[in-house]
């Protein structure tokens, strides 16, 4: 007995050693699988931030397109200049009397065959819960009610102060919810679980209330309707995309259209007059700033506390119409200087610029800043002259007039500087994001506003005697994210932002310590999505890639280093991204770490293509312009009917193919429009649109293909 | 002559895996300013493909901590250390069949599975415990709702399918 006790004792502390070791190993295997997922994760984000910031990029070069065709389009005849003009003219801000008669409800009339929610103003709480149920039994507000919330909301909002002041004194809690983008379940889910706004719980809601989710228009209507019912405790900002040009490109306009087919037209210009109504910040005890973006070293609360925030419809346009009482308010495009010139300040620009013939324009990038250029410079011209030129008799007056100004007779306005002044402190504080770094520079990823740095924190805050500022406008990982020494709260409620489980969620509840968290993420779904967009992305770049990829092939093997493939693809893309750590995701066969380029790019097209007739390169240009495409087409079919006639599409041809260096006679064109309108019902649509647009290439590239062409890759 | 083609390729391995480790660093650099939280160290060294212990984890951190540790990592130190790692090609993963072998020996009555409660016990018990999150999270992926066992050999399949 004795003798095998100490052989007991040596066979279980063996056991206890073996189970040690076991579990160490088990630990450390499932910790490296976490981690890879992690990795995964935080590249999947990557991914789509830098697309999405590229994509805000294309929208300012868009923008920036159209004005320089303003400025430099002389159009031969009266049609045309209406066509612009009606293209490109801001709507004006309208008089309730005017805005009543274009966007009455009255005359819409609600049959007796709705079964949706009923509307009776003043609203009652009972409303806003009511329309809470219907929206959650997927029930659609009839047009009329819509109308009617529109106008008593901007009723209400036309009372309120640029920067609303808000007290807690009177409400216990107040909670402060970031951009919510269409996603009316994250909405849900805050009321759900912070409860609904009353006399005790207050809100702000801290913009960006629509584009990219489906249900924006269910959003609005909830927040106007709280708004109503509840005056003193539900606060709204006004956040960069609560503005109709950034609503045609982030899909708040589609949504409108398909879902008021009849009336939506009339919803979209009431909300015009809604959107630019939205209090542009919230002052919370004034100790905590609330606003959309974030400051810049020139914000002045005095100063925004006195501007006519309504004047600025939207902050993306050009020129405005002038108003009846003669004040020229005129917008620059975007204050963007070429990067390196200092300081931030609008009314410097570049004094002279290149001027290469459009048909030198090796590629769109070039064109791209060429515009923008030559734009800064007509625009800074026109300040220092004019506003811009009116024609004796005429009562309403067109940006285009300002084309033929040396015709008409000119009229000196004044401070066009001060109004630039203006747009400048609302763009700065919708648009800026933080940065780690002190200072103040131009915001040029997003084209508009600025980086501030903690110093610029610091300082808005030491004048005002603010403790915080609360900020969203950017899409944070974990929902909510401190910067600037905890000087400034970044909150991003639309959990899902990109994709199904990608981010998470959250609201931030003043006077309670905690950050409330919502939702898992599902790593590998969101992955695959981000992976897609990425390899669409790679595919539009295929000739470009090619030409990268040969030069580090200079023995033309065809083959590359996996390290080669990485600097290639970043040098085309400018993404930004860590290729390395996406490299087993995208190219899948290596022989002996070295690349087979063309394999792979074939690889990437069969993804892409859907007609084998198709010629991968005008597949890739349609890729690249289809977003820019189904813009144009947008802001052509001014009446949102889906349709534009053959005139202006004509009309669009011929802008568009300045812009792409594509040349065409006229005759050309109306043919096309003629045969592209295969349905023959004298419109076309956006498809039959795009399908005009692979067509006009396709010419075009035969053309080239008959020239002998001295390849410069 | 070969010995310099000899020198150049290697050269151009340590530029390549530097990149690689760059690049790793960069997707947690948050800032910016080629520092990242000392706590993202662990996940950016696992997801180079190494398969570190936390001790020894700890002790690659005190290669590359600052003298008065500030929460941060500075790419400049974290670099050569991780090259001269990978280089070496220390802290290799593990393989499944080892991985196994693990599992069977906690396994006391060899009947393929664990239960959920020992494996809980072993996990945050045994070895480098488990923080009651990773055990969650372990859970909820290795345990068959309809038993409520762990039928390891099962689990190590799908993890490591999910891996590739």
């Amino acid at each position: 007995m004795e003798q095998t006790k100490p052989l007991e004792t040596l066979g279980t502390r063996q056991k206890i050693r073996h189970a040690f070791k076991a579990a160490v190993l088990i630990q450390r295997w499932y910790r490296r699988y976490v981690a890879r997922l992690e990795m995964r994760r935080r590249c999947t984000w990557r991914i789509f931030q830098s697309i999405e910031y590229s994509c805000e990029q294309d929208q300012i070069k868009l923008h920036n397109f159209f004005s320089y065709l303003m400025d430099h389009f002389t159009p031969s005849s009266s049609k045309e200049r209406d066509f612009i003009s009606r293209m490109l003219t801001e709507e004006e801000s309208y008089k309730d009397t005017e805005l009543e008669k274009l966007c009455d409800y009255e005359s819409v009339e609600v049959l007796d065959s709705y079964t949706g929610p009923h509307l009776s103003f003043p609203l009652l709480p009972d409303h806003a819960t009511a329309l809470l149920e219907a929206f959650k039994q997927k029930q659609q507000l009839h047009a009329h009610y819509v109308l009617k919330l529109l106008h008593e909301t901007r009723r209400h909002l036309m009372q309120l102060p640029n920067i609303n002041h808000v007290s807690t004194c009177y409400s216990e809690e107040i909670t402060i919810c970031g951009d919510l983008h269409g996603r009316l379940d994250d909405l849900f889910l805050i009321f759900y679980k912070n409860g609904l706004p009353s006399p005790e719980k207050s809100y702000v809601f801290n913009g960006d209330f629509v584009d990219r989710g489906k249900q924006s228009v269910e959003i609005l209507i909830i927040l106007f309707a709280f708004l109503l019912v509840y005056p003193k405790e539900v606060h709204l900002n006004r956040g960069n995309h609560e503005d109709h040009m950034v609503n045609l490109r982030y899909g708040f306009t589609k949504e409108v259209m398909q879902k008021y087919k009849v009336h939506g037209k009339k919803i979209l210009k009431m909300l015009q007059n809604v959107f630019c109504w939205l209090p542009l910040a919230t002052l919370i005890d004034q100790k905590v700033l609330i606003v959309h973006g974030g400051v810049s070293d020139m914000t002045d609360l005095e100063l925004l506390a006195k501007i006519q925030r309504h004047k600025f419809v939207s902050v993306l346009r050009g020129k405005k119409r002038k108003e009846k009482s003669r004040h020229m308010d005129s917008k620059v495009i975007n204050g963007e200087s070429p990067v390196g010139v200092d300081p931030p300040r609008s009314s410097s620009f570049p004094g002279s610029c290149l001027q290469p013939g459009l048909a030198s324009m090796a590629s769109r990038t070039e064109l791209s800043q060429w515009v923008r250029q030559t734009v800064e410079e007509e625009l800074e011209k026109c300040r220092r002259q004019v506003g811009f030129s009116e024609t004796p008799g005429d009562k309403e007056l067109t940006c285009v007039s300002s084309v033929t100004m040396t015709e008409s007779e000119l009229e000196s306005c004044e401070t066009s500087e001060s109004s630039q002044g203006e747009w400048k402190q609302i763009v700065d504080l919708l648009w800026s994001d933080p940065m780690p770094q002190e200072g103040c520079k131009m915001n040029t990823v997003r084209g508009g506003g600025c980086y501030f740095g903690p110093d610029v924190t610091e300082n808005i805050l030491q004048k005002h005697s603010l403790q915080l500022l609360i900020r969203s406008h950017e899409c944070k990982q974990e929902g909510y994210e401190f910067c600037h020494n905890r000087k400034v709260l970044t909150i991003f409620s639309a959990s899902n932002y990109y994709e199904i489980g990608s981010n998470r969620g959250a609201y931030y509840q003043a006077n309670k310590t905690a950050h409330t968290l919502t939702l898992r993420q599902r790593i590998s779904r969101v992955e695959e999505s981000a992976f897609r967009a990425l390899r669409e992305k790679l595919f539009a770049h295929t000739s470009d890639l090619i030409c990268a990829f040969k030069g580090y092939d200079q023995e033309e093997t065809g083959t590359i280093t996996l390290s080669d493939w990485a600097t290639a693809v970043e040098s085309v893309l400018h993404l930004g991204l860590p290729w390395r750590m996406l490299r087993p995701q995208l190219v899948h066969s290596t022989a002996g770490g070295l690349l087979e380029y063309k394999s792979w790019l074939d690889y990437l097209a069969v993804e892409q293509r859907s007609k084998e007739h198709i010629q991968s390169s005008l597949l890739e240009t349609i890729y690249r312009n289809r977003s820019n495409l189904e813009t144009i087409f947008r802001i052509i079919d001014s009446d949102h009917s889906g349709l534009i006639s053959f005139e202006e599409f004509h009309q669009t041809w011929t802008l568009f193919s300045s812009h792409m260096n594509i040349e065409l006679t006229d005759d050309g064109i109306s043919d096309l429009a003629r045969s592209i309108d295969f349905n023959k019902d004298g419109n076309i649509d956006f498809n039959e649109f795009l399908e005009a647009f692979r067509l006009i290439e396709h010419t075009h590239c035969d053309d080239k293909a008959a020239l002998p062409t001295s390849d410069g890759c | 002559m070969a010995e310099e083609k000899e020198g150049a390729a290697a050269e151009a391995i340590i530029a390549d895996i530097q990149k690689k480790i760059t690049d790793a660093f960069e997707v947690f650099d948050h800032e910016c300013n080629k520092t990242v939280d000392v706590r993202e160290i662990g996940t950016i060294i696992r997801s180079l493909g190494c398969c570190p212990s936390e001790s020894e984890l700890h002790d690659l951190l005190a290669e590359v901590e600052e003298e008065e540790p500030t929460g941060y990592i500075r790419l400049e130190k974290f670099l050569p250390m991780m090259t001269k790692v990978l280089m070496e090609r220390r802290y290799r993963p593990i393989p499944e069949d080892i991985l196994l072998r693990a599992f069977e020996v906690l396994d006391e009555n060899k009947c393929g599975h664990l239960t959920k409660e020992e494996l809980v016990k072993y996990m945050t018990e045994e070895g480098e415990p488990f923080t009651q999150e990773e055990m969650e999270e372990m859970l909820s992926a290795a345990v068959d709702p309809e038993t409520n066992t762990v039928r390891y050999r099962d689990y190590i399949t799908m993890m490591v399918v999910d891996e590739n």
